[in-house]
């Protein structure tokens, strides 16, 4: 009889790298990656950067290229949808008809764009992004559009109002909390992107809230806010989170809080169904509690920490997290989870647009930002990585050897990173 | 077009044709050549595209910036005079011939 093998569900970079990984870890089994996404996996990030500005095409973005998937016996169903869980048979069904039985299920299911609940979202002219299909509308509307309001002033939508900018639009961004980027990043950081998109010609308003949107024969014709202002637009784009994509699991009778809820493995409580990625909830060393992660990094460590699992190697997960954004010339890398600091130091000097923001939790470094100091970003990795020691009088000092700490981090015994 | 030679860890060699302008990771990607995996895409915030140059190519390279020279140093296997991220090598008639060695883990 035919063994069961893998089942993926969900054809992002967690979904592709779980594939990926277990052909290189030399799992033999059947793997199967189900997603509802028409395309061959590709990279999200390029979507909001590159791909609008017309720097990257369609084909530069794809993970592999289709015949990865064959020459590695991966079987990949795209555009097809699993409808539902049969655990006690290890089976999915899937919409097109048809069950698929597994020994081990990966839900990396990914996200779906937070809905902007006011009127006139609906209209003509008013965008998300998350897809490439979703990409492709906004390239098409970019080519006309004059005027563009951004909603959100989080990553995607500091990127996006970035590209239309140099796209040539009038750009503003409109953010409901008091600064740019609040949840993950510190003030300095806040303020330096504040600045430096004005610099740009782009207006941000802080603290302001869109309450409808509106309409002009159907289509988008700009944003109306709270303390009554209205901003003309031909183009609105909303970036204001993400939703985790839970319901197959949830409708499974798996535990689903802020993610599908996972343990320092990955595992759900069904040891045959994993979570990896943007819809998964786990335990995280750094940051001390459970998260849910939305970045590159954590799919793809999930992801090759599953493969090496179901290859029959487990190991828990233990990752360092990082992440990057690009907008305009300026490239803001973060490495550890700033949430929860209680004191920041700088090393450098914002006016020279380089410098970097280290994060500590009592005695303890947390995480770096760093714009234009990129050895400070990835010896920073190492250091938090290894539990270092650094003290905040040492990280702010541009004469102290970060490369050289990092190394001694590294020679001595690892602390535990939790303590 | 330019030939770049991959060389994987136990010394099997491969020869693609690269059209002039890409980089030497894409065109390990595009070529199914396992031994890259790109993690980041490109955009230098991972080490898995790491390489070791042939000495007689490496200095025809133009030099790595800070950026890369950073991530160098996080590589999962041992940093080299010859170390290279692939993504940051984009192919010249120049470089007809371009021999990288890829290292045994990328991760």
């Amino acid at each position: 009889m035919k063994r069961a093998g893998t089942i993926i569900v969900g054809t992002g970079q967690a979904g592709f790298q779980t594939a990926a990984s277990l052909r290189a870890e030399g799992y033999l089994e059947p793997i199967t990656l189900i997603g509802e996404e028409p395309h061959i996996p590709y990279q999200r990030p390029p979507l909001s950067k590159g791909f609008l500005l017309g720097n990257q095409d369609a084909d530069s973005i794809e993970l592999r290229p289709a015949a990865f998937y064959s020459d590695h016996q991966i079987m990949l169903l795209a555009g097809e949808r699993v409808r539902s869980i049969a655990r006690g048979r290890r089976l999915v069904e899937i919409e097109s008809g048809g069950q698929l039985s597994y020994e081990s299920l990966v839900l990396a299911t990914g996200a779906s764009n937070r809905a902007l609940p006011v009127g006139g979202a609906e209209l003509e002219g008013v965008l998300y992004l998350r897809s490439f299909a979703e990409a492709i509308l906004i390239k098409e509307h970019l080519e006309s559009a004059q005027s563009v309001v951004v909603i959100g002033g989080g990553f995607i939508g500091l990127e996006l109002a970035a590209v239309a900018s140099q796209l040539g639009k009038n750009v503003t961004v409109v953010e409901a909390l008091p600064r740019l980027m609040s949840r993950v990043v510190a003030p300095i950081i806040s303020e330096f992107f504040r600045e430096y998109h004005t610099s740009k010609g782009v207006r941000i308003l802080c603290g302001k809230t869109v309450t409808q949107i509106l309409n002009q024969a159907g289509k988008v014709r700009g944003v109306h806010l709270a303390d009554g202002e209205e901003i003309p637009a031909d183009l609105v784009l909303i970036g204001i989170g993400i939703i985790p994509n839970t319901e197959l699991a949830a409708a499974a009778g798996l535990p689903v809080a802020n993610g599908i809820c996972v343990n320092e493995f990955l595992l759900t409580p069904d040891l045959g169904i994993f979570a990896i990625g943007d819809c998964a909830e786990y335990p995280n060393t750094f940051a001390g509690c459970r998260v849910r992660l939305e970045s590159v990094q954590n799919a793809a460590d999930q992801a090759q920490c599953v493969a090496t699992a179901i290859a029959g190697r487990p190991a828990p997960y233990k990752a360092l997290p990082w992440f990057w954004t690009d907008q305009f010339d300026i490239k803001l890398q973060m490495a550890g989870i700033s949430a929860g600091h209680d004191r920041v130091v700088m090393r450098g000097r914002a006016d020279a647009r380089k410098f970097s923001v280290f994060y500590f939790r009592g005695e303890k470094l947390i995480a770096i930002d760093s714009i234009n100091r990129p050895v400070d970003h990835m010896m920073g990795r190492k250091l938090i990585a290894a539990g270092a020691h650094v003290t905040p009088e040492l990280a702010a000092d541009e004469n102290s050897d970060l490369k050289k700490l990092a190394l001694g981090s590294e020679l001595a015994p690892q602390t535990n990173p939790a303590s | 077009m330019p030939k770049v030679i991959y060389v994987s860890h136990n010394g099997q060699s491969r020869e693609v044709e690269v059209p002039v302008g890409m980089t030497v990771m894409n065109a390990a990607l595009k070529n199914g050549i396992d031994g890259i995996i790109a993690e980041c895409g490109g955009v230098c915030m991972c080490s898995t595209c790491h390489v070791y140059v042939d000495e007689k190519f490496f200095s025809k390279l133009p030099p790595a910036q800070d950026t890369e020279e950073a991530v160098l140093e996080i590589a999962a296997e041992e940093r080299k005079p010859t170390s290279r991220l692939s993504c940051q090598i984009k192919v010249t008639e120049d470089l007809d011939g371009l021999t990288v060695r890829l290292p045994e883990k990328q991760r």
